[in-house]
This record gives structure tokens, C-alpha cells and sequence, in this order.
């Protein structure tokens, strides 16, 4: 491989694991913070898609459609947490995998009944529809770029919420002893509703980061969510700092692994996963 | 319950099942079938689930690898020997359980539900990716195994009858096989360690061993429901390795009642009944599965076997 | 009188020993250098003050925390890398402090699940579980001893606190360690429980070596031949039952008030 071909799967096992890392730190943070197994995340993420498909026929511009789309999507975990979720932090594992299987049910038959299933492409924005050279005949998408450059923010900016805010520090404190933000008179329904909405927004504004390159098609939530467990599992569950680094792990693996070796491609990830069980069994990152 | 009526309910059940072939008609017949081999498949999951208290969300790749043995272990233009192809076809779940379980029972609950996930995912990949067994279009059973011992065969499977009842059969023998085992004790201290494994290390036992034995157990038990389901059905597709798949045993036993292997049985009634009713009314039929399942999860903890008891408890007016 | 008993304790085997026994957390050494010794025929009891790391003590000795330093012996031999299952077929037996039972299922079956773990049988799939004699046999013993006969049958979640805490006895009977590691198995009981205890405790401690973690004073020198004393981590005195009572620096430290009653 030539270093322009190089420096090309580099950029994109960045990208890819970045936007992995968006989808799976909410899940991460949700099991860390509330000890909620939730199957529908993905469905999240399939959900953020569709938005940003819905929104860009609408409105004819993607930036627009994201910004208008993240509030929603924010809303709707909100709502979703009250709705049903809120139910779960007592019941044990099971019935959680139970419910939230049935709520991937619900959610690709509405999405179903309401859009259909046909797979559907969205237009990148004019202004990052543009690519850069690298060499004669190689150049690489600029709005690529801009996943990365937006996903790096957000990490960034989730960092600062989380070790820098008040919210964080009930957050980090939530995840250690519920019974002790209780007791300091935080308003815990009020906490857990705001950090599942956060997860589901991050999962769903991944969706629609994605929806110009990878398309919008039915199955996307299933194999995202496979991946976003994969990536809890080796990074350990409740650490985001864990969730980057497996993500990026798992985007560099699955990238190189897609150009090496194009027959184990599907393999590659659950190899990865493998190696860390041996060695690890409670993630590289294991809280507290 | 009382236990006479309890046990007069399922052999009158028992009753109905082998009489069903003289009523209905072969749809039916059919249709009853791919419920007792689910039924088989449930009560292979119930011992990890309700026994053990190990949650596998990928108990659908024993299933699989089975059903795809028996399917490889075809030639082209000849059937498979029963007395062989079985053992073998189970022996690969078997095989598969085993070396899976290494992995996976180095986590504990929550992890371990992920990874299970994970691995059947993999081993979907494995069939669906390469061209081992035909890729995403998946593999004909060209003909049903063939039954003959030294030239003289006992019963024809390619007899709908006979496939039946060798069906009916496999149950009661996997019924009795898990209540055997269940009483064992090894099979109490799979019980032991889901009510408390802390305690059972302290006691003395090494529980990873037990755990992977019932893990290999479970997943040989699967195993039988592929082969049976293949050779019903004579074709496989990697979706009988899909997490769909592994989500719809787990839903049965669950839904069934867990730790109890009738309740394993009724759930499989149960979900494959709720879906032959949910697809004759529409196509969106997974919609109304899944309002019902987030709707059992919320009103009814304890599955299907409870509800007998919670309806006595509420008539007597909650006095237990 | 105090030189004879400590010969005599000096000549008895010694089961399990601790040499430098250290466990940190983080910056926090729970225990430093902790030297403890069992041998047949001894009661040695664990006293101190909440936090002073008994817990810590039993927990490395038992195999459930592995040691950060030091060594573990059991009959000479070094058994540091064992884990607590490994190290209960050895014949080191582990009573808890936080009940630690098998709440749904019955009194026999909490106790013979104890007893099978010295014969598990796990190949044979066809026995019938409750009707291996011996195994059944040790359970009910087990059970008589620890005062609970007659209760077989009762779901063990739903019994008395106290009831709870000899049932705990009965399964490490049932066990028949040679080396008992009890934490507080007195806690909760009432007077006449507790009286049972004593004497069971000086019946069992003939055959075995027992490490007696335990606030009850009164109880504690009815049955030991010896007492360790441990504040902040570290053994602060080791002797005779009279030493440890007459010891200033014990007294300082721990009994404070309770001293001049005994």
C-alpha cells in the first residue's frame, strides 16, 4: 500500500471510530450512570438517519436539518425516558433486554410504516461537497473531514461536561452511589432523564452525520448497535474515556481490516473483542 | 398448583399433541412441528437462563451451526445417514458452545449478555460472509436424512408422519433428559449458582467448570432444534444465526417463565401462536410483537407460568 | 499459668499461618504486616475496633482479597495464589459476616449443597441428588450441631436473623474444614442462641483451628485460648486471653471501658 492509499484508511478508521465513539458513549454513560442495558440504541442512531432524510427534503440543507434535528432528538429521549424507561432501574437485566428488544420491534415497524424500506441517500452539503487532493488520482472527501473535526469536538466538549461542570460532577457522582446524589438532594429523575436524553441525542446526531455516506437503509441500527456493545465491552462499561479509545480501536481495525484481509472484514471486529476478553474480561478501562 | 392437576393438564396435553396429526391438516401438522423443536430450543436456553442464571442473548449460533452441519454433511445426490449426521450436527453445536464458552464466561452480567451477542454475531458473519455455507442465500437440505441401519429402515423422515412423531420424540427426550440432569448433583449446583455464586466458590466448587459445562450442554440441546428444524424446513440461511433469532428463544423463555422447563415449552406456544395470529392480520405484524412484549415486561414480571399463581393470589385477596 | 498455656499452644500443628500479610488499597494499607497463626486445637480470636482491618485480615486469609504482600501457609505449604474455592477443598472453611446464604432454597438443601462439595459427583447426571445418602447424612449432621434440628424444611430467607446466622455455621460444618474462619458468627443472636454458640465453639475447637472474628466480649474470652489485637491495619498485641486483658496498650486502644468490667 502506497502512503496516499495509507494515509486515506487512516482517515477514515479515524472517522469511522469517532462516529462509533458518539453512538457508543451514550450507551456507555446510560449503563454507567442508571445500570440500564438498552437493546434500542442503535435504533437511535437509525432514528437520527431518518430525521436528517426527513429534515433535508425539507428544509433542502443537512446543517439545518442537524441543527433542528438534535433538539428533537433530545425531546424524544426525554420523552422516551419518562414514557418507559424510567420503569427499568429497578427491574433487573432481563427484563430490560426483554423491553428494550421489543421497542427495536416497534421502532423499525414505524419507521417502516412511516418512510418505508427503501434505502435512501442524502445529499452531503454544497460547501463540503468539495475533496482534497492528496495525489494524482487520489483525493479524499472533505465533509469526511468535517465528521471527524465535528465527532473531536464533541468528545471535547463532552470531557468538559463531564469533568468540568456541575452536571458532570452529578454525573460522576450519580454513577458511583445513587443513593448518595439522592441523599445530597439532586433531583436524580431530573438527572437520569437529562443524561439518556444526552445519549440518545448523541446517538441519533451520529445518524445523521452519517446518513450522506453510508446512505439510510433499514438494517443500520442493528449493526451499529453490535458494534456499540463491542466497543462498551473492551472499553469497560460507564468509562467514555474507554468508549474512545475501543472505538478508535475498533475503527482502525475494522478499516485495515476491510482493505488486509476483505474476506474476515465482518471478523475483524469480534477478533479485536476476543483478544481483549483474554486478557481483560472487564474492559481496558473497567470503572472504579 | 395442585400437583395431580398439574400433571393430568400436560398429559392431556401430551395427549392432544400426538393425537394432532389424525385432526388437522398438514399445515398444521407442520406448523405444530416447528413449535416442539422451538419448544426444544427454549428449554435448551432455560437451563443457562432460568438455572444457571446465565443470560445469552446468542444461543441462536448452536442452533445454527447445527442446522448447517446437518445441511454440509448432505451430499449433493444422496440424503445423510441419520445415525450419523445427528450426532455429528450436535457434536458441532457441541464443539461451537464449547469453545465460545471459554470466551464468555470469563464476564458476568451485563458483559456477558454483550458478548454473547457479540459471538453469535460473529459466527452469523462466519456463514453469511464466506462461501462456506452458500453465503447470505444459505444451503438446501437436498434430501432428509435417511434412517437405515445395515439396510433396514426403521421410519422414513421424508413421511410427514414419521417426522412428527420423531419430532415429539426428540422433546420427550430432551424433556426428560434436562429433568434428569436438573436433579443431578450438577444440576444443583448450576441452581446454586444462580442463586448465589460468591458462595458456592467459597463452598468449594469450581463454578466456571459447571458454568461451561451447562453452557456446552445448552448449546448441544440447541443444537438438536437446528438439526430437526433443517431437516423440517430443508434449507438453512445465516439467519438462523441472527441476534433476531437469538432474541425470539430468549423472549420465549422469559416470556414462558424461567426455571421451569413447561414454562420453556408454553412460551415457545406462545410466541410462535402470537405470530402466526400477528401476521395474519398485517404485514407490520413485528410492531404489534413488540407493543406486546414491552407491555408483558411492564405488567406481568414472572412470564406466563405466573399467571396462574398471581390470578389465585389476587382472588384470595393477595394472602399468600 | 500463662507460660504453660503458651507452650501448649507452641506445640500444637499449625494449620494456617499469615507471614507479613499486607493489603493496600490505593494509598491505604487496610493491613500491614500482619503475622497470624491457627493451629488445631486453638481459638484465636480477632479483636478490634471497627477499621482495623479484621475484615481485610479474614478475607486474604479465606481467599475472597488477594494479598498484596506477604505469604499464606496451610500446613507448611505456600497457598498465596490460591483462590477461595481452591482453597475450601484444602479444608479452609469461611463463614461471613453479611449472611451468606441461599435465601429460596431450604435449610437441608443450603447444607447439603455445603456437604456435596466434598464429593461433588459432577458426571453423575442420572443420580438423584437427594437421595445420595452420605452427602444428605453430613447435611442433617451438620445441621444438629449448629443447633438448627428440626428446621430442615424451612426456606431459609424466612427465618430469624439468628436462626440465619446458624445456618451459616451449619454450612461451614457441613463443609468439615479442618481450619474455620468465623466472622462474627455471634452477631444478632440472642442470649440463649449465643450460649449455644459458646459451647459449640468450645466442642469444635478441639479437632480444628479456629480464627474467631467477634465483638461479643463475654463470649469471646469464654472461648479463646488466645487473641489477637488489631487497631489501624497492624497487630498492636498478641497473647493469652489474661495478657491481652491486663495489657495496657489494649486497653488504651480498644477495651477502654470494658475493661474494668471484665
Amino acid at each position: 500500500m502506497d502512503f496516499v492509499s495509507f494515509l486515506i484508511q487512516i482517515l477514515n478508521s479515524l472517522q469511522y471510530g469517532l462516529l462509533l465513539f458518539l453512538v457508543a458513549s451514550g450507551l456507555t454513560l446510560v449503563f454507567g450512570i442508571m445500570g440500564i442495558i438498552n437493546l434500542a440504541h442503535g435504533s437511535f442512531y437509525m432514528v437520527g438517519a431518518y430525521l436528517a432524510l426527513a429534515l433535508t427534503s425539507l428544509t433542502g440543507n443537512l446543517m439545518l436539518a442537524i441543527a433542528l434535528g438534535i433538539p428533537l432528538a433530545f425531546v424524544f429521549g426525554a420523552l422516551l425516558e419518562w414514557l418507559l424507561f424510567s420503569h427499568l432501574y429497578k427491574r433487573d437485566h432481563l427484563e430490560q433486554v426483554l423491553l428494550t428488544y421489543g421497542l427495536i420491534l416497534i421502532f423499525e415497524e414505524l419507521r417502516s410504516l412511516a418512510v418505508g424500506d427503501d434505502v435512501h441517500g442524502v445529499a452531503i452539503p454544497a460547501i463540503f461537497s468539495a475533496s482534497i487532493p492528496l495525489s494524482e488520482n487520489l483525493s479524499y472527501p472533505v465533509y469526511r473531514i468535517v465528521i471527524s473535526v465535528v465527532c473531536l469536538a464533541l468528545a471535547a466538549g463532552l470531557y468538559f461536561l463531564i469533568q468540568k461542570t456541575r452536571l458532570g460532577m452529578m454525573i460522576r457522582a450519580g454513577s458511583h452511589d445513587r443513593d448518595m446524589v439522592k441523599a445530597l438532594g439532586i433531583d436524580i429523575n431530573l438527572l437520569y432523564r437529562t443524561v439518556f436524553a444526552l445519549g440518545v441525542a448523541l446517538a441519533a446526531l451520529a445518524g445523521m452525520l452519517a446518513a450522506p455516506i453510508s446512505s439510510v437503509y433499514p438494517g443500520m441500527g442493528s449493526s451499529v448497535l453490535i458494534i456499540s456493545f463491542v466497543i462498551v465491552v473492551i472499553g469497560g462499561v460507564g468509562s467514555v474515556w474507554g468508549a474512545l479509545v475501543a472505538a478508535l480501536l475498533i475503527g482502525f481495525a475494522d478499516t485495515f481490516g476491510k482493505v488486509l484481509v476483505p474476506d474476515l472484514a465482518g471478523l475483524m471486529v469480534y477478533l479485536v473483542m476476543a483478544g481483549v476478553l483474554l486478557w481483560r474480561p472487564e474492559g481496558i478501562f473497567k470503572k472504579g | 398448583m395442585n400437583p395431580r392437576i398439574s400433571m393430568f393438564l400436560k398429559l392431556a396435553v401430551l395427549a392432544g399433541v400426538v393425537a394432532f396429526p389424525a385432526f388437522g391438516s398438514d399445515f398444521y401438522a407442520e406448523l405444530v412441528a416447528k413449535v416442539l423443536i422451538l419448544a426444544i430450543f427454549a428449554m435448551s436456553l432455560d437451563l443457562l437462563v432460568g438455572f444457571t442464571g446465565l443470560v445469552s442473548f446468542g444461543h441462536a449460533a448452536y442452533f445454527g451451526v447445527a442446522a448447517y452441519a446437518v445441511a454440509l454433511l448432505t451430499p449433493q445426490y444422496d440424503p445423510a445417514n441419520l445415525w450419523l449426521a445427528l450426532p455429528l450436527s450436535i457434536g458441532a453445536a457441541a464443539a461451537a458452545a464449547f469453545l465460545i464458552g471459554l470466551f464468555v464466561l470469563r464476564t458476568k452480567g451485563i458483559y456477558f449478555i454483550m458478548v454473547t451477542l457479540a459471538f453469535a454475531q460473529m459466527a452469523y458473519y462466519v456463514f453469511h460472509d464466506t462461501p462456506l455455507g452458500g453465503g447470505s442465500d444459505g444451503i438446501y437440505l437436498n434430501f432428509k436424512p435417511d434412517t437405515s441401519i445395515a439396510g433396514w429402515a426403521p421410519f422414513d423422515l421424508n413421511e410427514p408422519l414419521h417426522l412428527y412423531y420423531f419430532v415429539v420424540a426428540a422433546l420427550l427426550v430432551v424433556f426428560g433428559l434436562l429433568k434428569l440432569v436438573l436433579r443431578s448433583p450438577f444440576g444443583r449446583v448450576l441452581v446454586g449458582i444462580r442463586s448465589n455464586e460468591h458462595r458456592m466458590l467459597s463452598l468449594g466448587y469450581a463454578t466456571f467448570r459447571y458454568k461451561l459445562a451447562a453452557f456446552t450442554l445448552a448449546g448441544a440441546l440447541a443444537g438438536v432444534a437446528g438439526f430437526l428444524y433443517a431437516v423440517l424446513f430443508g434449507f438453512v440461511t445465516p439467519e438462523y444465526l441472527s441476534w433476531h433469532k437469538s432474541g425470539d428463544v430468549l423472549l420465549m423463555v422469559i416470556l414462558g417463565g424461567m426455571g421451569n422447563l413447561v414454562g420453556a415449552i408454553a412460551g415457545a406456544v406462545a410466541i410462535v401462536g402470537l405470530q402466526e395470529v400477528f401476521t395474519g392480520w398485517t404485514k407490520h405484524w413485528q410492531l404489534i410483537m413488540g407493543l406486546t412484549i414491552v407491555a408483558a415486561v411492564l405488567f406481568m414480571p414472572g412470564g406466563l407460568t405466573a399467571v396462574p399463581g398471581r390470578i389465585l393470589n389476587w382472588k384470595n385477596g393477595g394472602a399468600k | 499459668m500463662n507460660a504453660s498455656l503458651d507452650s501448649r499452644v507452641l506445640a500444637r500443628e499449625t494449620l494456617l499461618s499469615a507471614e507479613r500479610m499486607t493489603r493496600r488499597f490505593g494509598g491505604l494499607a487496610a493491613n500491614q504486616d500482619v503475622n497470624i497463626s491457627l493451629e488445631r486445637g486453638v481459638l484465636h480470636a480477632l479483636l478490634g475496633p471497627n477499621g482495623a482491618g479484621k475484615s481485610t485480615c479474614i478475607n486474604m486469609l479465606s481467599g475472597d482479597l488477594p494479598p498484596s504482600e506477604g505469604t499464606i501457609r496451610f500446613k507448611g505449604d505456600d497457598i498465596t495464589g490460591l483462590t477461595s474455592h481452591q482453597r475450601s477443598k484444602i479444608g479452609i472453611g469461611r463463614s461471613y459476616q453479611r449472611t451468606n446464604i441461599f435465601p429460596k432454597f431450604t435449610v437441608l438443601e443450603n447444607c447439603r449443597l455445603a456437604a456435596q462439595s466434598r464429593n461433588p459427583r459432577p458426571w453423575r447426571l442420572f443420580a438423584d441428588a437427594l437421595r445420595l445418602s452420605d452427602t444428605v447424612e453430613r447435611a442433617k449432621a451438620a445441621i444438629a450441631e449448629a443447633g438448627l434440628a428440626g428446621r430442615e424444611g424451612r426456606i431459609a430467607g424466612t427465618m430469624s436473623h439468628g436462626e440465619q446466622r446458624q445456618l451459616e455455621i451449619a454450612m461451614v460444618l457441613a463443609t468439615d474444614a479442618e481450619v474455620l474462619l468465623l466472622d462474627e458468627p455471634l452477631a444478632g443472636m440472642g442470649s440463649e442462641e449465643s450460649a449455644q454458640m459458646v459451647t459449640l465453639l468450645n466442642r469444635l475447637k478441639a479437632t480444628r483451628a479456629i480464627l474467631l472474628v467477634e465483638h461479643d466480649m463475654d463470649a469471646v474470652f469464654a472461648v479463646a485460648d488466645r487473641i489477637t489485637v488489631m487497631v489501624n491495619g497492624q497487630v498492636l498485641e498478641s497473647g493469652t486471653p489474661e495478657r491481652i486483658r491486663n495489657s495496657p496498650d489494649v486497653q488504651q486502644a480498644y477495651l477502654g471501658h470494658e475493661a474494668e468490667h471484665v
